[in-house]
């Protein structure tokens, strides 16, 4: 059995702050990731960041993770463990991980649950094709390891993930036959948006996809507009041939160590689904348990790495670490999450989290 | 295909290796995903489904939507968009439920 005061489960950018945080109050820490490598969803984000500049604001994602590897490396109470996948927490306490061909039991003080999120996907006929990818999916495979998906892709979703892709896949060669989106307007950031109509890929708002097509792999695919009840408009379809269709609806928290943990759940849809019931401090109602990052509610990195922070400290402190800034860091990290969360871009997260802490 | 030039990236690639799929010798780069390298091979269809026999690729390719199942080197439901290409593995396309036990 391995002992440690706080283990923390994911090693993106939430978790890789709160490894950093809870270490620098003198916490031993275990950071584990079932990646190879740390970072998450930073390494395929080969644009540059939004965000203040404690966020890391115009540095790209993927040098983000980086650095904060670097950090993390500085500190001799962290133990970094890489292709570790968690599988369960027990009654008693103990979490089970695969490690290397063998089980790990860990028997931590704390735990924080950083596991991120997954992307979603869309009900339509034929969406199963190969060729029909989550958007991520496409980024992971064409910015991390060079692969293109294909020559011609539909983009099904005007968020910024959606904006982004389609972007990095005209920087890759690959044409970008269009975007799809079921709202009248472009979800996204205007920036990325302005992007993509100078280079003039057509957005269908207010259009969805009715079915995909293919011999065996994608070929194309159906669209057809949707009124404004949301209805499709029989006569309104159209063929596009694309031999990619790339899926960005969104991403869904990966909780499942939180269900299994007996955590308190809640829906909320702002958020991206179920996320777990949780404190200001990101304590969980458990009270062994934390939480930062997309798996307590869909957001973005600059989020996570606050929450990430605001995690570390308070886990660290529950268990008598303690350093006489501990007071300033935790108000500065939760005026830093207010000052993101502001304006009207921070709207939709701002009434999903009321219905939580 | 593989990008060769981009504007911003550069890629590492591991040694240049042989496998094999589905008997057929392909190449690829050493510690990739196998999905990665079956993907640039123009390898698209990973398995079939085991109610209706559809074929599927991958879909998250961070290993968690479970479409990516093939059999490696004799191990069925391995998830080939995160496990790492080795030099001589041989990959096959998976059909149906992988059958964990062996039968004698
Ligand atoms: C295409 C795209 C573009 C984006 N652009 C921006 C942007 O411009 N600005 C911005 O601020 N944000 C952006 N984001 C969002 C940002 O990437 C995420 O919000 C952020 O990465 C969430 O961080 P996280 O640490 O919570 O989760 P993740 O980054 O998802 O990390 C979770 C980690 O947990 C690990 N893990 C999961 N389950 C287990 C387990 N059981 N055992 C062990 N390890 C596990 C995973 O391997 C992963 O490394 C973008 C996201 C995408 C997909």
């Amino acid at each position: 059995m391995l002992k440690t005061d706080i283990a923390i489960i994911g090693a993106g950018p939430a978790g890789l702050n709160a490894a950093i945080s809870a270490a620098s109050m003198g916490a031993g820490v275990l950071l584990l990731d079932r990646d190879e490598f740390v970072g998450g969803q930073l390494i395929k984000q080969t644009h540059k960041f939004f965000g203040s500049r404690e966020q890391h604001a115009s540095t790209r994602g993927i040098d983000i993770a980086g650095l904060l590897h670097e950090k993390v490396k500085e500190y001799k109470n962290i133990e970094l463990r890489l292709g570790a996948t968690v599988l369960g927490y027990y009654p008693d306490g103990v979490i089970t991980a695969e490690y290397q061909g063998r089980l790990l039991k860990i028997k931590a003080q704390r735990y924080i649950v950083a596991t991120g999120a997954a992307e979603k996907s869309l009900p339509f006929p034929n969406n199963d094709l190969p060729g029909i990818y989550g958007a991520g999916a496409v980024q992971t495979l064409t910015n991390v390891y060079g692969v293109l998906p294909g020559q011609r892709v539909l983009m099904v979703g005007s968020g910024n993930i959606g904006l982004i892709v389609s972007y990095q896949l005209m920087q890759a060669g690959v044409e970008v036959a269009g975007i799809v989106e079921a709202a009248p307007n472009i979800g996204g950031y205007l920036v990325h948006a302005a992007k993509i109509r100078r280079a003039g890929v057509p957005v269908f708002t207010s259009h969805t996809i009715k079915e995909a097509y293919g011999d065996s792999v994608v070929q194309g695919a159906v669209i057809w507009q949707l009124d404004e009840k949301w209805q499709p408009v029989p006569g309104t379809e159209k063929d596009i041939k694309a031999d990619v269709i790339c899926v960005a609806v969104g991403l869904t928290p990966l909780t499942e160590l939180l269900w299994q943990a007996g955590c308190k759940m809640k829906f909320v849809s702002q958020l991206g689904g179920h996320v777990p019931v949780r404190d200001e401090n990101m304590m969980t109602t458990m009270p062994d348990i934390y939480v930062a990052g997309d798996v307590s509610g869909v957001e973005e990195a600059s989020a996570a790495m606050v929450e990430g922070k605001i995690a570390g400290l308070c886990a660290a402190a529950s268990i008598g670490c303690s350093t006489g800034e501990f007071d300033e860091l935790r108000s500065r990290a939760l005026s830093q999450l207010a000052e993101l969360r502001s304006g009207p871009a921070g709207e939709k997260i701002r009434s999903g989290l009321k219905l939580l802490v | 295909m593989r990008i060769e030039e981009h504007p911003v990236l550069t890629f590492q690639r591991g040694e240049k290796v042989k496998f094999y799929f589905d008997g057929k010798e392909i190449e690829g780069y050493e510690g990739e995903p196998i999905a990665a390298a079956l993907h640039a091979a123009g390898v698209r269809i990973l398995r079939h489904s085991h109610k209706k026999n559809r074929p599927r690729g991958f879909y998250c390719a961070i290993g968690n939507c479970s479409s990516c199942l093939m059999v490696v080197d004799g191990t069925p439901n391995v998830r080939v968009c995160v496990e790492k290409l080795k030099a001589g593995m041989r990959v096959e396309t998976q059909q149906g439920r992988g059958e964990l036990i062996a039968k004698d």
